[in-house]
C-alpha cells in the first residue's frame, strides 16, 4: 500500500468538482463563494501534490504558485462578500435566481 | 510514499476532507455549511502535511480557516434577510451532471497519464526557498499580488461604505 | 551545550529520561512506530496534566493576588487561607446542570467551548521546555503559533451565534473584531523576531538566544512592547475583557453557557494567557536558558519560573488598568501600533542587512543594534503619540443615523429598487 500522486490527484478532482456543484446550484450567493473557494483549494492541492511528486530542476515552484493562489483566493473573497453586502442593502436579497435585471 | 502512518494519515485525511465538503453541499443551514467548510480547509491542511508542505499547511490554515471563513461567516450575518437554508437553484440536475463528468474526466485523465514521477524524497526546508523565489525569480508577480490585495482592500471598502449623501444631515 | 552525563536520572532535562524510556524499548524488539507514538502519548499526557495543575494553581493565585492589589483579601475561607478554593470551584461547575437554552443551535453551542479549548492547548506542542523537550519541533514554529491562534475567532463566533442571544453576539462580534486587528500587528512582531534568528524554528530561537548570550528582549524594545500588548488583547483578558465585559454585556460570547461548558471556556482563557505567556519567554526571554544556569537548574524549571513571571505581569495589569472600550483598542491597534511595528520590521530588516553584508562579528553589531532599536523605540512611541494625540479631535455632536438612511432594510416595507 502506498500513496502516489495519482490519489492525490483523485482527491483534488473529488474536490473540484463538489465545488463546481455548489458555485453552480446553490442559491444564497454566498454558497456560490464557498464552492469557489473549495475550487480554489482542490487545485492548490493538486499543484503541491504535483511539486512533491513530479521531475523538475525546481520543484518548490509548485508551492510558490500555491502562495499566489491563495493570495488571490482571499482578495476575490474579500471583494465577492463586500459585493454581496452591497447587493443586499440595495435588493434586499442575495439569492441569485432573483438578481436578474440584466436578464434579456 | 510507503509507510504505514502516511497512508493511514492520507486515507483519514482525505476521508474528512471529502466527506465535509458533502457535508457542505447537504446540510440544510448555512452557518452549519460553513463549519462544515472550515473542517475541508483544514483536512486540506493536513493533506499537505503529508506531502511535506508544511509552510503551505500553515498558511492554508492561517487565510483560509483563520480569514476568509471569518469573512464569509460576517457576510452571512450582515445579510439577515438572505435565504439561510442552503437550498439549490432550479439548475440542480445539470450542475451535478456536470459535476460528475467534471469529475470522471478529472480522474480519468489522472490515472491514464504516464506522469515523470521522480524519487526524491520529501522536502526538508521549504520556507527559506520559497522567500528566496518569492524575491528572486517571481519578484514581479510578487508585487503585482501586493498591490492586487491594496486595490481589493480598498475596492471592499469604498464599496460597502455609506453614501456620503447621507451623512451629516 | 554539552551535557555532563545525559542518564535517565539526569532531570535537567526530562528528554533524557523519555530518551533511555524509547531505547529501552527499541530494545525490547517492538516496531518501528511504537517508540514514536510513545513519545508522543508522553508528551501530550504531560502538557495535559502541567497545564490543569497550572490552571488550578493560578486560580487561587490570581485572585488572591488582584484582591491584595485591590486592597482586599481574596478568597480565604474554603482551606487553609483559601486554597482549595480552586477545588470548589472545578467542583462546583462540574456538578452545574449544563442548560441548553431551547432555540439555541444544539450542535454548535456544544461544539463551541471544545473549538475554543483545542487551539490554545495546541499551541503547546511546539513550546521548547527543554533541550529535548519539545513535543514537535517545526520548521514553520512562529507561523504555527500565529495560525494556531487565528483559530480563536471562528470558535468565538460559533459560541456566540449559537446562543442565540443578542448580547452573545455582540460580544462576539467585538471580540472578532479586536482579535484579527491585534492578529496583524502579533505577525509583524513576531515577523521581527524572526529576522534576527533566521529561523522560524522555536528551538532555533532558544539556541541563537543563548548562543549570543543575548535576548531579544533587549534588542527589540519595540517588538516585545507590542507583542505584550497585541498578546494581552488576544487572551480576552482585563483591560482588554470587552467579549466578557460583565459590566456590559453580562458576560459576552459566553452569556448562555453553565457548567462545565463555561469551565471549559474558562479553562481555556487561562490556558490562552499561559501560551502568550510561553511564547514571549520562548521568543524573547531566552526560553529554557539563563545565560549557563542550566547546567545546575533543570531548564524546564527555568522555563516555568520565567513563564509564570510574565503571566504575573498580566495579572498585574488586570488588577490595575481599568478596560478599554472597543474604539479605543481599534484606534490604538490601527492607528498607533500598526506603524510602529512597520517601522520596527524596516528597521531590524535594515540592521539585518548590514549584519550580513558588512560582516560585522556579532560582538559589536550587536550593542549598536540593541542602543539604535531602543533610541528608535523610545523616539517612536513618544512622538507618534504626540502627533496623534495633536490632531484636533472636533468633537461635533451628531444626530443619530436611522438605519434606514444609510440604506439598511425594515421588515413589513417594500424594498428600495435601484
Amino acid at each position: 500500500m502506498s500513496v502516489d500522486l495519482e490519489h492525490y490527484l483523485i482527491v483534488g478532482a473529488i474536490l473540484f468538482s463538489i465545488g463546481l456543484y455548489l458555485a453552480l446550484a446553490k442559491r444564497n450567493f454566498v454558497g456560490v463563494l464557498m464552492g469557489i473557494e473549495l475550487m480554489f483549494n482542490a487545485v492548490n492541492l493538486t499543484f503541491v501534490a504535483f511539486s512533491r511528486f513530479v521531475q523538475s530542476p525546481n520543484p518548490l515552484d509548485g508551492h510558490v504558485f500555491v502562495v499566489f493562489v491563495i493570495t488571490v483566493a482571499a482578495a476575490e473573497a474579500a471583494t465577492a462578500l463586500a459585493l454581496a453586502v452591497l447587493l443586499y442593502r440595495v435588493r434586499a436579497t442575495i439569492n441569485v435566481d432573483q438578481i436578474d435585471l440584466l436578464k434579456w | 510514499m510507503d509507510d504505514t502512518g502516511t497512508v493511514v494519515a492520507f486515507y483519514l485525511l482525505s476521508a474528512i476532507t471529502i466527506s465535509s465538503a458533502l457535508g457542505v453541499v447537504v446540510v440544510r443551514n448555512l452557518i452549519h455549511a460553513v463549519v462544515f467548510l472550515i473542517l475541508s480547509f483544514v483536512g486540506v491542511a493536513g493533506l499537505y502535511i503529508t506531502l511535506s508542505a508544511d509552510f503551505i499547511a500553515v498558511t492554508q490554515v492561517l487565510i483560509y480557516a483563520g480569514a476568509v471563513s471569518v469573512l464569509i461567516l460576517f457576510a452571512i450575518v450582515l445579510t439577515p434577510t438572505g435565504d439561510r437554508g442552503n437550498q439549490e437553484t432550479f439548475l440542480r440536475l445539470p450542475a451535478l451532471l456536470l459535476a460528475l463528468l467534471v469529475a470522471f474526466t478529472l480522474g480519468y485523465v489522472a490515472i491514464d497519464t504516464d506522469w515523470a514521477i521522480s524519487d526524491r524524497e520529501g522536502f526538508q526546508q521549504t520556507a527559506s526557498v520559497i522567500g528566496e523565489a518569492l524575491l528572486d525569480k517571481y519578484v514581479l508577480p510578487f508585487e503585482i499580488a501586493s498591490v492586487l490585495l491594496l486595490v481589493a482592500m480598498m475596492g471592499a471598502i469604498l464599496l460597502v461604505r455609506p453614501d456620503s449623501a447621507m451623512e451629516g444631515k | 551545550m554539552m551535557r555532563l552525563d545525559a542518564d535517565w536520572y539526569d532531570f535537567r532535562d526530562l528528554g533524557n529520561t523519555v530518551g533511555s524510556l524509547l531505547e529501552q524499548i527499541r530494545d525490547w524488539g517492538a516496531p518501528d512506530w511504537v517508540p514514536y507514538v510513545v513519545s508522543g502519548l508522553i508528551g501530550v499526557l504531560a502538557i495535559l496534566l502541567w497545564t490543569i495543575l497550572s490552571v488550578l494553581a493560578f486560580i487561587w493565585i490570581e485572585r488572591r493576588v488582584v484582591g491584595l492589589m485591590q486592597n482586599r483579601i481574596g478568597p480565604n475561607r474554603v482551606g487553609p487561607n483559601g486554597l482549595l478554593q480552586p477545588v470548589a470551584d472545578a467542583l462546583k461547575l462540574l456538578f452545574k446542570e449544563p442548560i441548553t437554552t431551547r432555540d439555541a443551535d444544539r450542535i454548535l453551542f456544544w461544539l463551541a467551548p471544545i473549538v475554543v479549548f483545542v487551539p490554545t492547548i495546541v499551541v503547546f506542542a511546539v513550546i521548547p521546555f527543554g533541550e529535548r523537550m519539545v513535543l514537535a519541533d517545526l520548521n514553520v514554529g512562529v507561523l504555527f503559533l500565529i495560525a494556531v491562534g487565528s483559530l480563536n475567532t471562528i470558535a468565538i463566533f460559533m459560541a456566540g451565534w449559537s446562543s442565540n442571544n443578542k448580547y452573545a453576539l455582540i460580544g462576539a462580534m467585538r471580540t472578532i473584531a479586536m482579535l484579527i486587528s491585534y492578529e496583524l500587528i502579533q505577525v509583524l512582531v513576531l515577523l521581527a523576531a524572526v529576522l534576527f534568528v533566521g529561523s522560524m524554528r522555536l528551538g532555533d530561537i532558544v539556541a541563537w538566544q543563548a548562543d549570543y548570550g543575548v535576548w531579544i528582549l533587549f534588542l527589540q524594545p519595540l517588538g516585545v512592547l507590542g507583542y505584550i500588548v497585541a498578546g494581552a488583547v488576544e487572551m480576552n483578558r482585563s483591560p482588554t475583557d470587552i467579549a466578557e465585559a460583565e459590566s456590559e454585556i453580562v458576560a459576552g460570547y459566553h452569556t448562555e453557557y453553565g457548567g462545565i461548558k463555561f469551565g471549559f471556556f474558562y479553562q481555556a482563557e487561562y490556558l490562552a494567557g499561559f501560551a502568550i505567556a510561553a511564547v514571549i519567554v520562548t521568543l524573547y526571554m531566552g526560553g529554557w536558558t539563563l545565560w549557563g544556569l542550566e547546567e545546575w537548574v533543570p531548564g524546564w524549571l527555568i522555563f516555568l519560573g520565567k513563564l509564570y513571571g510574565v503571566f504575573f505581569i498580566y495579572i498585574w495589569s488586570r488588577g490595575t488598568l481599568p478596560r478599554l472600550r472597543i474604539d479605543q483598542l481599534m484606534a490604538f491597534a490601527w492607528k498607533f501600533l500598526l506603524p510602529l511595528s512597520l517601522v520596527n520590521v524596516m528597521i531590524v530588516g535594515g540592521e539585518k542587512l548590514l549584519w550580513q553584508e558588512a560582516e560585522l562579528s556579532s560582538g559589536e553589531a550587536l550593542p549598536v543594534f540593541g542602543v539604535i532599536n531602543w533610541v528608535m523605540a523610545v523616539a517612536l512611541i513618544a512622538g507618534w503619540a504626540w502627533f496623534l494625540g495633536h490632531q484636533h479631535q472636533e468633537r461635533v455632536a451628531h444626530r443619530a443615523l436611522l438605519t434606514k438612511e444609510v440604506g439598511a432594510i425594515h421588515f413589513g416595507e417594500p424594498a428600495p429598487t435601484v
